[in-house]
């Protein structure tokens, strides 16, 4: 960088040449520099220099708070649950009377609706939009840096290949946290202000680990939203394909649900053995979907009252109630409650990450 | 097929910056780069030259370790760049066929990113970026989105983009399509002072009469083989042997006493008025007789002001060797 270049650059070219040709003297072009470089472990980057992942992972989540789609977002989820929490609010206050002995009102906000009611709560729109929310945030991680032309360049600089993807998936689950901690936070003044209780730690923290939960879920539909980012070249046809995908998981699970557990459990004399085969099956059938591994952990975690989905057991406990006396679980028996269904979403999660992560390893820089 | 000379006395110093040796790239049953040998040493321009789907950004992807080659090796700065991919692209600076940048960030973000995914430390990176940004004349654009660039200006950007990591070697696919003629000349510019800094210069194009006056050597390379490789005036001499070469000649009045002048050369086959422009000679030779000739004119008192080798273009040498290369495809297909 000597020459012609400090003839280009226009004042003080004198002194930042002396500067350059010093930082030349310490790099200098010749071949055998490299050896050096060679002999340290594969991929070791310097001291002090962050990993390529977080490299990317830190400019894509700047890129997601400060995106549009993140401020739509935002909005409508905080309206949707400010409204529901509003009015369920306004339920509770209705029933207090009822209620006053329950050691968890402050949670009902999130979940109570009163029988034969559409059951507009907070939990339900979560359930409902958190997917779009994953879908929102992947649907163009790779195909975007493809048509933008980025991606060879990104690829072409001193990182691993993989450090693109996962650095786009943490991004895109830190601003996933970052929606649902800052919905918890205002749904949660409001529940103050409507129901005069503060919540206690058990509270605080069952809202927590329903939030890990919530990351969980969200971070499976980033994750095939990622996936179709990598399969489809268009950003529209990834997003369309990961909405079908989720209008089949979560909508028409349940039809495809009642069908073949007539078929494998069929009522056929309509006893009542029967029909308890058959919604055991259903049941079983269901957790195959992740929005139904989703809502039973989301019930079992704010819900301390309930203590088993599973229906045989909780016909026992309708059948002798005073074996099984209402109780309230603790917070580490509400999590025994839903290990499986956590294990089993965090399971999917990383089955989508992996498929996505090989299928954008396998695929070739300029296809 | 005439082949890259490896051992040609011009590059017996040093160790070359990029190497190949026998580098073949398949899909399938399709030969994308075959038995490819290269070499670039420092401070030199080399221009991959071929039309669209000849290979060369298949080659280019396999020296920067993204493609894995089907067989062959490939040397970039002694090191294996399908072994140890990050070594090599911590060195070598690429700038891809039809760049592209975040459009929602500055020019200057955009460099920023770069210099952080090559662990840049933040302050020095930041002057350097300046400096770069100065040197590609993009100072008072530095602040604006890139979405609102040219296409020439993405192209300065992306040969700042490819120097914030002070690379020993550039690569550069097609840096000058799709930009106007002063655009072409700036990049052009630019690639030549990357040269003149030290770095080896790989320039993979199909323009070229853009790319041959920045070119040290050029390597024509079709249909995933290098048909001729090495600097102009070889290729120049190569090309002669393939047949006679003609010299177009021209002085003042009186001129008549050329035509006999001209064929005393030696190598001289004929000597004919030209058909279209009757005050200009056409001299076929064996040989190129320029310097020959325009003594021979010179002593015998004549002032020549017109002397020109026709075909003496990398166009010509390129058009050439394609229609070589297509009789060839025609005979054996």
């Amino acid at each position: 960088m000597t020459g012609q270049s400090i003839s280009l650059t226009a004042s003080g070219a004198a002194a930042r040449g002396r500067k350059r040709k010093n930082i030349r003297s310490e790099q200098p072009l010749q071949p055998s520099q490299p050896a050096k470089t060679q002999a340290a472990p594969k991929g070791a980057r310097p001291a002090g220099v962050p990993a390529g992942w977080r490299v990317i992972a830190a400019k894509e989540f700047a890129d997601h708070i400060s995106s549009i789609r993140f401020l739509v977002l935002t909005v409508i989820l905080t309206l949707a649950a400010a409204a529901a929490v509003y009015s369920t609010a306004g339920l509770l206050k209705g029933v207090a009377p009822d209620a006053s002995d329950q050691p968890s009102l402050f949670l009902y906000l999130f979940f109570y609706s009163p029988q034969n009611s559409p059951g507009f709560t907070f939990v339900f729109f979560v359930s409902l939009l958190a997917p779009l929310l994953g879908i929102a945030f992947g649907f163009d991680g790779v195909n975007g840096e493809r048509s933008e032309g980025t991606l060879p360049r990104l690829v072409s600089q001193p990182i691993h290949r993989d450090d693109v993807i996962n650095g786009k998936f943490v991004a895109g689950l830190a601003a996933i946290s970052v929606i649902l901690v800052a919905i918890i936070a205002v749904v949660g003044a409001i529940g103050v202000l409507q129901l005069g209780i503060l919540p206690n730690i058990d509270e605080v923290l069952r809202l927590a680990v329903w939030v890990v939960l919530a990351v969980v879920y969200v971070g499976l539909w980033l994750a095939i939203a990622l996936l179709c980012s990598v399969v489809f070249r268009r950003a529209a046809t990834s997003a369309l394909v990961s909405i079908a995908i989720w209008l089949v998981l979560t909508t028409f699970a349940g039809f495809l649900v009642g069908i073949f557990a007539g078929f494998l459990s069929p009522i056929g004399d309509n006893t009542t053995q029967d029909q308890i085969n058959n919604l055991s099956m259903q049941r079983n059938l269901s957790l195959i979907s992740p929005s139904q591994l989703f809502t039973e952990a989301t019930k079992a975690t704010l819900n301390p009252a309930i203590q088993s989905f599973d229906i045989n057991a909780l016909i026992r406990v309708a059948n002798e109630p005073q074996a099984y006396p209402l109780s309230q679980l603790s917070i580490e028996q509400s999590l025994l409650v839903v290990w499986p269904q956590f294990v089993g979403l965090i399971a999917l999660t990383s089955g989508a990450f992996a498929v996505a992560y090989v299928s954008f390893m396998r695929q070739e820089v300029r296809a | 097929m005439a082949v890259a000379d490896p051992l040609s006395p011009k590059n017996a110093g040093g160790v070359p910056a990029i190497k190949t040796r026998a580098l073949t790239k398949k899909y399938g049953e399709f030969t994308a780069v075959d038995k490819l040998d290269l070499q670039v040493r420092q401070g030199e321009v080399f221009g991959l030259l071929g039309p669209n789907g000849a290979g060369k950004t298949t080659t280019i992807l396999m020296l920067l370790g993204l493609s894995e080659p089907t067989s062959g090796t490939a040397r970039v700065l002694d090191m294996d760049p399908a072994r140890d991919p990050i070594a090599v692209k911590r060195r070598v600076g690429y700038l891809p066929d039809a760049v592209g940048f975040y459009g929602s960030l500055t020019g200057r973000q955009n460099l920023r990113y770069t210099a952080r995914l090559n662990g840049v430390e933040r302050k020095a990176g930041e002057s350097h970026i300046d400096e770069l940004l100065e040197r590609v004349g993009l100072t008072n654009a530095a602040n604006k989105r890139v979405d609102t660039y040219s296409r020439g200006m993405k192209q300065r950007l992306g040969l700042a983009d490819v120097m914030v990591k002070r690379p020993s070697i550039v690569i550069l696919d097609e840096p000058t399509t799709a930009i106007d003629p002063a655009g072409v000349e700036e990049v052009l510019a630019l690639i030549r002072e990357l040269a003149n800094d030290g770095a080896a210069v790989l320039l993979a194009s199909h323009l070229l009469h853009q790319v041959q006056q920045v070119c040290d050597e050029v390597g024509i390379f079709v249909a995933g083989r290098l048909v001729t490789s090495g600097a102009m005036d070889k290729l120049s001499s190569s090309l002669a042997a393939n047949g006679p070469i003609e010299i177009e000649v021209a002085a003042p009045p009186p001129a008549e006493g050329v035509k006999a002048i001209a064929e005393k050369v030696n190598g001289v086959i004929s000597v004919e008025k030209d058909g279209r422009d009757p005050r200009m000679w056409v001299v076929r030779a064996k040989r190129d007789v320029r310097a020959d000739l325009a003594r021979a004119l010179v002593e015998a008192g004549h002032a020549p002001y017109h002397l020109r080798r026709r075909g003496d273009e990398l166009d010509e040498i390129y058009r050439r060797y394609f229609a070589d290369y297509a009789a060839e495809g025609a005979t054996t297909a």
